[in-house]
């Protein structure tokens, strides 16, 4: 039987990662986030899982890099100024191929900002963050439920292509509350991990690094690191359509501000207006055949964000010459209405005499 | 009739801008605020020759509200901003305001190096034994066995003493007081302003609405009457056993000591370099 419940968007996600068998979490306080380390402080030793509230962000994800080089599901979460701290970890622990499940509810910036909800952060999650060749594997959840379901992907992604997943999300979607259904509490069993260090007893002793010297051995890592982040992209892209079959112009939101843009595309309905949506569920991979084909078929794409223009840049990657490309943005904790964003549909389609 | 020291407050802040504060009602932050300004102002000091530069918390919000050159930055990052600003204008007088958290968990590193270097820099540290701004988490203060929102079973950690920490770091002048014992406070800040070298109150504060709910000190007063029982004067406490010692802190000057401080240093590294390589 599925259970269904009440949940806070952030409570979702540490209810996801339990389920999916993460047992240790470290981290540092900072809002809107905080009910994550909060409730995992006191669930996790119910489940034999331990917490521990770290002296620093830089602290936290090197305990995450530690505990999943020894084969554990592990998790951290923070938001803006902590996720930035955390680059140096995330970027090794590309580097040696090392899952684990970092949560970024954003928050305004650059710098401290405040606590409202932005998507300011796209460029830092899907293009590395932090030094060297590498990429996270990037999921945007939508709903509560999804900030459930995706915590529970993200683990399987990670463990699955050995690479840090990051779910990014905002205050709107950490602090509101959604009945979710649950999945059926039952034992999980974790594939095999026979690159961690368990103890080397009975086989030869392994280990994990990043640095390496001799004569092309870096450079055929990192390639090794692109083969497998073109699988990645070949096969783990996800998004939501909605009205493709016979809009006029197609829609490209992720998160909260997708949610807003469905309220825009059934206002437009009822005055004739048909407006479709992709709405892209992984941000790394990027879900960029949808929109090419897509947009072959309906040349106009008005990409809306919370953030300046962010995941637009992939979308112009994704396109072919001759789509109409329009922008609608709201950054710095300004979220816009759906009135708004059909306002400048209206204005992008009347530019092309519709 | 306006109290006069309610009028030396006022000629401080910035009340037609950033007012009212954040701050619970009852907080010790506004007690160490008042503490500050009237050290400062009785050492005669000018409004324009003092930078407080904080981190993020609650006490990081103290310079929001006073009108000298005024820095609120990052998490645990107060004592890098005021290194730079120290040693790009040595004149003027630099002060840090600080959390718990913010000087000990994320700062910590920064905090015992700034110990160590002894720039002409004074810290206030606000230790109200938890983390205020986020919610009432843990902090490197937080004592054995008390309640916080990430140590619902208890905490098992074991906190640190902040003054000790900086004593052993090396800072040249070290006190200890509570927003009980106010007029210590003051005499203690205007110590630290006036001591050249790296200077470090430790300020016992209360926290009654994230620490005190938690652990049976809902109120103010309670926490007030908390200090007020559990400190000693380092004077008397030289004359205690160890025994009769436990479950006190010591309140007072911990450490007062002369060494030579940075910028003099490196004054002395200019001229060397010059002599052994002029230009
Ligand atoms: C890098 C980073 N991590 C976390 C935070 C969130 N944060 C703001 S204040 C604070 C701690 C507050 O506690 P404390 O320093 O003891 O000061 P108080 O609020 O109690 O005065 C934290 C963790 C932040 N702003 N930046």
């Amino acid at each position: 039987m599925v259970e269904r419940v009440l949940l806070k968007g952030n409570i979702a996600i540490a209810k996801g990662a339990i389920a999916a068998g993460c047992r240790y979490y470290f981290g540092y306080p900072i809002t809107p986030q905080n009910d994550i380390p909060e409730y995992l402080s006191s669930e996790l030793p119910k489940v034999g899982g331990t917490f521990i509230q770290a002296e620093s962000e830089v602290a936290s994800i090197n305990m995450v890099l530690g505990a999943s080089a020894a084969g554990a599901r592990v998790m951290t979460s923070s938001s803006g100024p902590g996720i930035s701290l955390m680059q140096e970890g995330m970027s090794y622990m590309a580097g040696s191929e090392l899952p684990g499940l970092i949560v970024n509810v954003m928050r305004v910036g650059p710098g401290l900002g405040g606590i409202a909800p932005t998507q300011g952060d796209y460029f830092q999650a899907t293009k590395g963050g932090g030094h060297g060749d590498y990429f996270n594997i990037v999921l945007a959840p939508a709903s509560v439920q999804e900030m459930y379901d995706l915590a529970i992907k993200a683990f399987e992604l990670s463990d699955k292509y050995r690479n840090p997943a990051m779910i990014l999300c905002d205050a709107i979607l950490g602090q509101m509350k959604e009945p979710v259904a649950l999945e059926e509490a039952e034992e999980v069993t974790l594939e095999a991990k026979p690159w961690a260090l368990d103890g080397s007893k009975g086989r030869k002793p392994q280990f994990l690094k990043t640095l390496y010297l001799s004569d092309g051995e870096q450079e055929a890592h990192n390639l090794e690191l692109k083969e497998k982040y073109d699988r990645i992209r070949e096969e783990e892209a996800l998004f939501e359509g909605k009205g493709l079959g016979d809009c006029e112009i197609v829609v490209v939101a992720f998160g909260t501000v997708s949610r807003i843009v469905k309220t825009a595309i059934q206002m437009a309905r009822k005055e004739g207006i048909k407006i479709g949506m992709i709405r892209p569920i992984t941000l790394f991979p990027f879900p960029a055949s949808i929109i090419r084909e897509t947009a072959k078929k309906i040349p106009r794409i008005m990409v809306v964000e919370m953030n300046t223009g962010q995941m637009l840049e992939d979308v112009k990657l994704s396109i072919e010459n001759g789509v109409k490309l329009g922008f609608y943005g709201r950054p710095g904790g300004g979220i816009p209405t759906p009135e708004e964003i059909l306002k400048e549909i209206k204005v992008m389609l009347d530019e092309e005499g519709f | 009739m306006v109290k006069e020291v309610t009028k030396l407050i006022h000629k401080y802040l910035r009340h037609d801008k950033k007012f009212p504060h954040v701050w619970c009602p009852g907080c010790g932050n506004g007690v160490i605020l008042g503490a500050l300004i009237r050290a400062i102002d009785r050492l005669g000091l000018e409004k324009d020759e003092i930078v407080l530069a904080s981190g993020i918390g609650c006490s990081g919000r103290m310079p929001v509200y006073v009108d000298f050159n005024t820095l609120h930055a990052t998490h645990g990052r107060a004592l890098t901003f005021a290194t730079g600003i120290k040693l790009a204008k040595s004149s003027l007088t630099v002060i840090t305001v600080m959390g718990d958290g913010d000087a000990t968990a994320i700062g910590g590193n920064h905090f015992i190096h700034a110990a160590r270097r002894n720039l002409n820099i004074t810290a206030i540290i606000i230790n109200n034994q938890i983390y205020g701004m986020t919610g009432g988490q843990s902090s490197p203060t937080t004592p054995y066995g008390c309640y916080a929102s990430t140590a619902t079973y208890g905490h098992i950690e074991h906190a640190f003493s902040i003054a000790e920490l900086a004593k052993t770091a090396g800072a040249s002048f070290v006190g200890r007081g509570t927003v009980y014992h106010i007029h210590l406070l003051e005499k203690l800040i205007k110590h630290a302003i006036v001591k050249r070298g790296f200077s470090v109150v430790e300020v016992i504060s209360n926290c009654h609405i994230q620490f005190g709910r938690r652990n049976q000190m809902e109120d103010p007063v309670t926490m007030l009457e908390w200090m007020r029982d559990h400190s000693v004067t380092v004077e008397k406490a030289k004359d205690m056993e160890a025994e009769a010692l436990k479950g006190f802190f010591t309140i007072g000057i911990l450490a007062d000591v002369e060494k030579p401080i940075y910028t003099e240093e490196y004054t002395n590294i200019q001229k060397r370099a010059k002599l052994l390589n002029p230009l």
